[in-house]
């Protein structure tokens, strides 16, 4: 797909997680609308080699989202390109859908448990390891928050990534700075997170604004350029809720709803 | 039994692991900086398929629900405690609730059951594990009580899917069973028939149960004995059938009494089938203490050692 293209997709998708929202405004939508880019990118731009009438096909890339509950824009993604169908959108949170508002490895495309922070760079780790004793080809991408990274179980996992040296590992960071209660560098700051991870012997690439589609672009561009043995990283800054006024870099983004009038109103704005 | 070289279950099932390693090339073993003599054979010999995760470990969970996720068996290591609390949220997600939803083969190897590390104290003894790691429904609960036992767990454990959790003894125990010992089908042995009183015990309470009943034999109590090996999913109908010909049942555990572990299991299966044999269960009682002492006088002290208990079943059952 051409830049032009994922551009408009990645509109597509954001419409799509509002209109979502609006169904079930139990949703996590704020954390949903910071990773829009980075998944069309991963899954439109050819970085992701996947089938979706085989999900499992064992010669597939791993997409493992950790931030499970902040992934809602990954449901008319996965419709989109085939997973299930685009009708089970409509279905979300109810009764006997297989989409939730958390989503489970019931979901065609989903690999892992997610929603219970801090678990996805570990299993992606250990996915990696197993991929290079198979003497697979095969890459890991694991979509993190910001925010979890505070759990303690990431950094064993970026120290065991190191050691093993999984080049096939890539971590993207939906870094949309905030988490439940307020901006993370006001709960726990990660100081320079660029610096951290080099120091723990990553190759880190930050991505100025994720939102656009060229610099993620590049981004993953620079990640594959690497040649040295060593898990890659790409901090994609973004804004919590973006593109939503009011809710867009808001302390309490994560636990607020939007009222359905406004998203018919920003719907119909941006189309 | 002469002639039998006595050795740490952990040996005679790190032995059997490796001897398997050899053919089955999907065989991983994943450990947190927890090793043996035997261990180190596996380390050496087979490279590609052996990872110290360092002391981690939510990692290495993390890294064993990776590699089964591939496809690979995985034995996971560590010391008891740590293995199943340090990362219980770990094996509750990714083992337990994942393995519900994709094919996972996975087996925890905890060694260090009840006071097996004895003069380390509490943090390293482990009073809890049978009642937690029985609360994920899906997670099997096996307990050895010698090195035979232990080394029949590893095909079982192989050849079967899922999560499972070995609780092993950290000490050298007397030998119960004969080399070869093979895993029985229903999940338990009953070493002893009797008609008063059946005792249910596992892993090291198995060797203070054989004591005991000798004990109440010689006061004229007919005694039974059955050696539990998978806690969580034995027979229902055969245990039943086992335990119905008795006038009284009582459970010998080393872990926290009435707090979910083995006596919770089977109060439950007493109460569902309404057996009509009166119940006792015993395990450590006191909470968590500081002493320091032998085995058996840390037991006398909590309730679980042979004197008390044979004081109070006496008392009991007369």
């Amino acid at each position: 797909m051409k830049l032009a293209e994922l551009q408009e997709k990645a509109s597509w998708v954001w419409k799509e997680t509002l209109k979502i929202h609006k169904r079930s405004p139990e949703t996590r939508v704020a954390s949903s609308l910071s990773p829009v880019e980075i998944f069309v990118a991963l899954y439109y731009s050819g970085i992701l080699l996947f089938k979706p009438e085989e999900p499992y096909w064992e010669a597939r890339d791993r997409c493992i989202i950790s931030k499970g509950h902040g992934s809602l824009c990954m449901y008319p993604i996965l419709a989109d390109l085939g997973f299930f169908d685009l009708s089970e959108l409509e279905n979300i949170c109810k009764a006997g859908s297989f989409l939730g508002g958390i989503p489970d490895p019931i979901i065609p495309g989903y690999e892992t448990i997610n929603g219970s922070l801090g678990h996805g760079a570990g299993v992606g780790a250990g996915i990696a390891k197993a991929l290079k004793t198979k003497g697979s080809k095969s890459k890991v991408y694991v979509v993190v928050g910001d925010g979890e990274l505070h759990e303690g179980a990431n950094w064993e996992a970026f120290m065991f990534a190191t050691q093993h040296q999984l080049d096939n590992l890539t971590v993207i960071v939906d870094n949309n700075a905030i988490c439940m209660l307020g901006q993370t560098e006001d709960v726990v700051s990660h100081l320079d997170l660029k610096k951290k991870l080099e120091a723990f012997g990553w190759f880190v690439v930050n991505a100025s604004d994720g939102h656009n589609m060229q610099c993620l672009l590049e981004a993953f561009d620079l990640v594959k350029s690497d040649q040295q043995k060593r898990p890659k990283i790409i901090i994609a800054n973004t804004k919590k809720g973006r593109g939503v006024p009011g809710l867009e870099g808001a302390d309490l983004s994560h636990v607020t709803a939007i009222n359905p009038d406004q998203i018919d109103m920003l719907i119909s704005e941006k189309f | 039994m002469e002639g039998i070289k006595l050795r740490a279950m952990r040996d005679s099932l790190l032995e059997r692991i490796h001897q398997l390693m050899k053919d089955d090339d999907k065989l991983y073993f994943v450990t947190a900086d927890f090793g043996s003599p035997v261990l180190d054979r596996v380390r050496d010999n087979y490279p590609k398929r052996f990872i110290n995760v360092g002391i981690a470990e939510q990692n290495l969970i993390n890294i064993s629900a990776g590699l089964a996720l591939e496809g690979y068996k995985v034995f996971a290591y560590a010391i008891a405690p740590f293995i199943t609390m340090r990362c219980f949220e770990q094996i509750r997600v990714n083992l337990a609730l994942l393995s519900n939803a994709r094919k996972m083969n996975v087996t925890l190897i905890g060694v260090g059951a009840g006071y097996s590390y004895v003069v380390s104290g509490p943090t390293h003894q482990c009073y809890e594990d049978i009642s937690l790691m029985r609360s994920m429904p899906n997670v099997r609960v096996l307990s050895p009580s010698d090195q035979f036992v232990s080394e029949s767990l590893v095909s079982e454990c192989v050849a079967t899917e899922g999560i499972k959790y070995l609780r092993l003894d950290a000490q050298v125990l007397p030998q119960i069973y004969e080399e070869g010992f093979s895993f029985p089908r229903n999940g338990f042995i009953e070493k002893e028939h009797g008609s008063d009183l059946c005792v249910i015990s596992t892993g090291y309470m198995t060797h203070t149960a054989e004591a005991l009943i000798v004990q109440l034999k010689g006061v004229g109590v007919s005694c039974g004995l059955v050696d539990l090996i998978d806690i969580s999913h034995f027979s229902d109908k055969m245990m039943i059938e086992t335990l119905e010909n008795y006038k009284y049942v009582v459970s010998l555990e080393e872990g926290f009494a009435g707090r979910g572990g083995l006596d919770s299991r089977i109060l439950n299966l007493i109460n569902s089938y309404s057996l009509k044999c009166e119940y006792k269960n015993f395990g450590v009682e006191g909470g968590y203490q500081f002493e320091i002492g032998d085995r058996q006088s840390l037991h006398e002290l909590v309730g679980i050692g042979m004197n008390v208990l044979f004081k109070k079943i006496k008392k009991w059952i007369e």
